[in-house]
């Protein structure tokens, strides 16, 4: 892990995350999340957990932006005034950092180096996936599938 | 050589933007985003706990992960096709419109 490649990581994901709470155009948010998704993705790389790196860009930039970039071309409309802005979720946002900034700071143990690991590789993640968390993995399909069938229904139109 | 305490403040960062972005815009999408990013930020927090903790280690982290991003991808379809449920309904995706509810 090396120092130069973490701080341009963090500067682009947070510079990014910024952008996406803060711009006013919709669909210029929705293309500084994708910034910030793949900022968060070189994070798992830099980690060492490539396969969450390669999942993280897979859904997260392939399929969930492109969904948010979907819904904000079908339910655009010229009048629309995108603006708006709450001055009180910038008082509790930035209350919640500082609670979560001193809690960081003051825990000693945490201040440590990464150990050195063995690579983790596809293969042993298959294998656990198929021997000691079957159970959610099928939990997790049963969830899709009905996430697919609630999405389907929600979006049918109406008979009258 | 980042430490765990670098990592847990960029993801503390990245959790209160998404807090930000959830309580104080007015349109839907955007709190959408906020939630997103909020999951992310504990993706975050989970591999990097991973990363820095006891040797030899089992795979748990990464686990926890997959399955968390596998729950954020179903949150954010089914969310999505709230929204276009509703602004079906009202022809507006400004949150302070929805107040049929309201006493």
């Amino acid at each position: 892990m090396s120092t130069a490649a973490f701080i341009v990581i963090a500067i682009l994901t947070l510079a990014g995350a910024l952008a996406a709470a803060s711009l006013s155009k919709l669909i210029h948010a929705a293309f500084c999340l994708v910034v910030a998704f793949v900022g968060i993705a070189a994070f798992y790389f830099l980690l060492g957990a490539e396969f969450v790196g390669l999942v993280q860009v897979f859904i997260y930039v392939g399929a969930v932006a492109v969904l948010i970039v979907f819904t904000i071309l079908l339910t655009r409309r010229a009048d629309e005034n995108t603006g708006g802005f709450n001055w009180g979720g910038v008082v509790i946002a930035i209350a919640v950092f500082s609670g979560l900034i001193w809690a960081i700071l003051q825990t000693p143990a945490l201040s440590i180096a990464a150990p050195q690991i063995e690579a983790l590789t596809v293969k042993r993640i298959g294998e656990v996936l198929m021997t000691d968390y079957v159970w959610p993995l099928q939990c997790v399909g049963l969830l899709l599938t009905a996430a697919l069938i609630g999405g389907l229904i929600l979006v049918m139109e109406e008979k009258r | 050589m980042p430490t765990l305490t670098l990592f847990l403040l960029i993801s503390a960062a990245l959790f209160c933007i998404g807090l930000l972005a959830a309580l104080s815009r007015r349109h839907a999408i955007f709190i959408l985003i906020g939630i997103e990013m909020m999951l992310a930020a504990a993706n975050l927090n989970f591999i990097a706990f991973w990363r820095f903790g006891p040797q030899p280690q089992s795979p748990t982290g990464v686990m926890v992960a997959i399955f968390s991003i596998a729950i954020a991808a179903a949150e954010a379809a089914v969310g999505l096709a709230l929204v276009i449920a509703v602004y079906r309904h009202y022809r507006t995706t400004s949150v302070d419109k929805f107040d049929q509810l309201k006493g």
